[in-house]
């Protein structure tokens, strides 16, 4: 059995003209050990599935309509509030985007990781803050001792995210999600990040679900990857064979929207490439058809008049256009 | 690759406190204020041993004017020595002071702090009941308070710290507003911090400097508060305070003026330093202000 199973999931937000549905009958699983990416534009619902899987959609606008999210066989659209709290944080736990803003002010590193273990594990305060520090050095921010004293302002942006990592691995968590952890960082410290969250997952066998709209992360990172487009799953399946022969067209241009290094720069350089339009407003959500038909170069009166269903491929691919076969 | 000492490598940034500390010792005027507020209170501590003359005691002929006769502040309508009863009043006025501030910030803190974290219904309620306390006539609430229960010490602090914080509430309630959406507090929920914790744990430490500053200024303004209440006749007959002082000699205030004069000024500097220090930690800990 899959270590985390979402079936149909179905979330709607309340919004001025009426409830929208951010996410429209996503299902997909999730192995232990493994990573798998969430890729897509702004407000196609990504970040909102993570919020989901942790309790924490927002209050009085989101909630679940339908569907199941099982952890572990327990579902956790059905867990009380208490129930949530003791696996957040213990069995799943998040980072978070800016690692500038995600971490208290005042207290100093050591003090909010070993508060962690304190209130999931039972620690106590020299046991937790001893710990700390071993986490802060395990996510590789050198002198531990003196640095887990520090306040999060005497700390760069990148290790920040480290302490955040340190904190959110605390507990040793089953599943972390990981929302576009590197974002606000520099291209090099990236790079560092990916490699820690790749070691640590070698170490503990944590999952990772990572919510990102870098194509190169994703490529580097995960070992299946889901498209999301509009609230809608657009594609799903093992990265490398998607990279290689997306089936959705939605995903064909998020591929070669990639910009590509080249040698000699010349005057004529080749021009971006984009997907044309924007993603549909909230409104426009659950409407039976291809919502992005009006974005699409393939469109046909079927993509206008009846939402694509599922296709599947070899390999565990999955496509939800009329088209996939012919792409 | 060389090795690199396991030393501390980085220059030791200060402490938020220590650095608080740094921009509060800029503001001389400040500084000033905290040391005059420092002897007020070891008056108030230890005056009655160093000058142990009894305040309700009547030492000598009533209005003997300052420094006649061994009496340094002079003696009032009853014959009592004023510099006794002034010394005495500062232990009174001080301990209602905090004590009032103490109260109004209990109330304050909590009703703000539940209002900003659950919004809905709870703000809603509480809102309401803060601003029916805020047009409340507070002078007039607190007299009838004292009246109906009695002028204990008890009972005059909580008269005056339940009409006086309706402030606080609403600069907790803002603070919290503006905290709960910040990221930091998403990533404590998500680490399984439960909401209890939540608000005392993680936002209220965060949003302490402006209450800290509203506090500071609240402690003055109980004791003018007091001095109000005592003027009016409506304080606890067995202990002194300035106001009481002011109360009891008022009708003489033409014939002998330092009897009212000088508790007045004792009550004027001990509210004009806590105001000064209250500006002070205003500079200190606002750190929008930090850059001038």
């Amino acid at each position: 059995m899959a270590l985390l199973e979402v079936e149909n999931l179905r979330i709607e937000l309340s919004t001025r003209d009426g409830t929208a549905p951010v996410i429209d009958d996503l299902s997909f699983h999730l192995d232990a050990g493994e990573t798998l990416s969430f890729v897509g534009e702004s407000g196609c619902g990504k970040s909102m599935t993570a919020l989901a899987l942790m309790g924490l959609l927002p209050e009085r606008i989101g909630r679940i309509a339908s569907g199941a999210i099982r952890f572990d066989g327990e579902d956790l659209t059905k867990a009380s509030p208490a129930r949530l709290r003791e696996i957040r944080g213990n069995d799943i736990s998040m980072i978070f985007q800016e690692p500038m803003t995600s971490l208290n002010p005042v207290f100093t590193i050591g003090e909010q990781i070993a508060e962690v273990l304190r209130a999931h594990q039972g620690l106590s305060r020299q046991a937790a803050w001893d710990h700390a520090v071993e986490l802060i050095d395990a996510v590789r921010i050198p002198n531990p001792k003196g640095r887990a004293g520090d306040y999060p302002f005497q700390m760069s942006g990148g290790q920040r995210q480290r302490a955040m990592i340190a904190m959110a691995l605390a507990c040793k968590p089953k599943i972390l999600i990981a929302d576009e952890p590197t974002t606000a960082l520099d291209v090099t410290v990236q790079a560092q990040i990916f490699d820690l969250l790749r070691d640590l997952r070698a170490q503990t066998g944590t999952s990772i679900i990572l919510i990102t709209h870098d194509m190169g992360a994703v490529a580097e990172m995960a070992e299946r990857m889901i498209v999301m487009y509009a609230g809608r799953k657009a594609e799903l399946g093992p990265v490398a064979q998607i990279i290689n022969h997306a089936r959705h067209p939605y995903t064909q241009g998020l591929i070669s929207c990639v910009p590509h290094l080249h040698d000699v720069l010349t005057e004529d350089r080749p021009e971006l490439f984009e997907v044309p339009g924007i993603v549909p407003s909230l409104r426009d959500f659950g409407r039976d058809e291809c919502l992005f038909a009006s974005r699409c170069a393939h469109v046909t009166d079927q993509c206008r008049s009846a939402r694509p269903p599922e296709k599947s491929f070899e390999g565990g691919q999955i496509a939800d256009c009329w088209h996939a076969e012919a792409m | 690759m060389t090795d690199i000492t396991p030393d501390k490598q980085t220059p030791r940034a200060e402490s938020p406190l220590r650095e608080a500390w740094g921009m509060f010792l800029r503001n001389h005027a400040a500084v000033a204020a905290l040391v005059v507020l420092v002897l007020i209170c070891f008056t108030a501590v230890l005056g009655p041993w160093l000058y142990p003359t009894d305040p309700f005691e009547m030492v000598w002929a009533p209005f003997s004017p300052p420094g006649d006769n061994g009496f340094l502040l002079g003696t009032d309508y009853l014959g009592r020595d004023l510099l006794a009863m002034i010394i005495n009043g500062a232990r009174v006025s001080l301990l209602i002071g905090l004590a009032a501030a103490l109260v109004s910030i209990f109330i304050g803190v909590t009703v703000g702090a539940l209002a900003g974290f659950y919004r809905g219904w709870v703000e809603e309620v509480l809102m309401r009941i803060t601003e029916f306390f805020q047009v409340l006539p507070t002078l007039l609430f607190s007299m009838v308070l004292v009246a109906l229960f009695g002028a204990s010490l008890p009972m005059i602090t909580f008269a005056i710290g339940v009409v006086s914080w309706t402030a606080v509430a609403r600069i907790t309630r803002a603070e919290f507003l503006r905290i709960r959406e910040l990221e930091f507090v998403m990533a404590s929920r998500a680490s399984g911090v439960p909401n209890a914790k939540l608000m005392f744990g993680v936002i209220l430490p965060n949003a302490l400097p402006p209450i800290i500053v509203q506090s500071a200024l609240m402690v003055g303004s109980a004791i003018l508060f007091e001095a109000g209440l005592s003027f009016l006749g409506l304080t606890d007959p067995n202990v002194v305070s300035w106001g009481q002082i002011i109360g009891s000699n008022r009708q003489y205030i033409l014939d002998a003026s330092y009897t009212v004069t000088l508790p007045g000024l004792a009550i004027f500097i001990t509210v004009l330093a806590i105001s000064l220090v209250g500006d002070g930690l205003n500079d200190a800990l606002n750190p929008k202000l930090r850059q001038r």
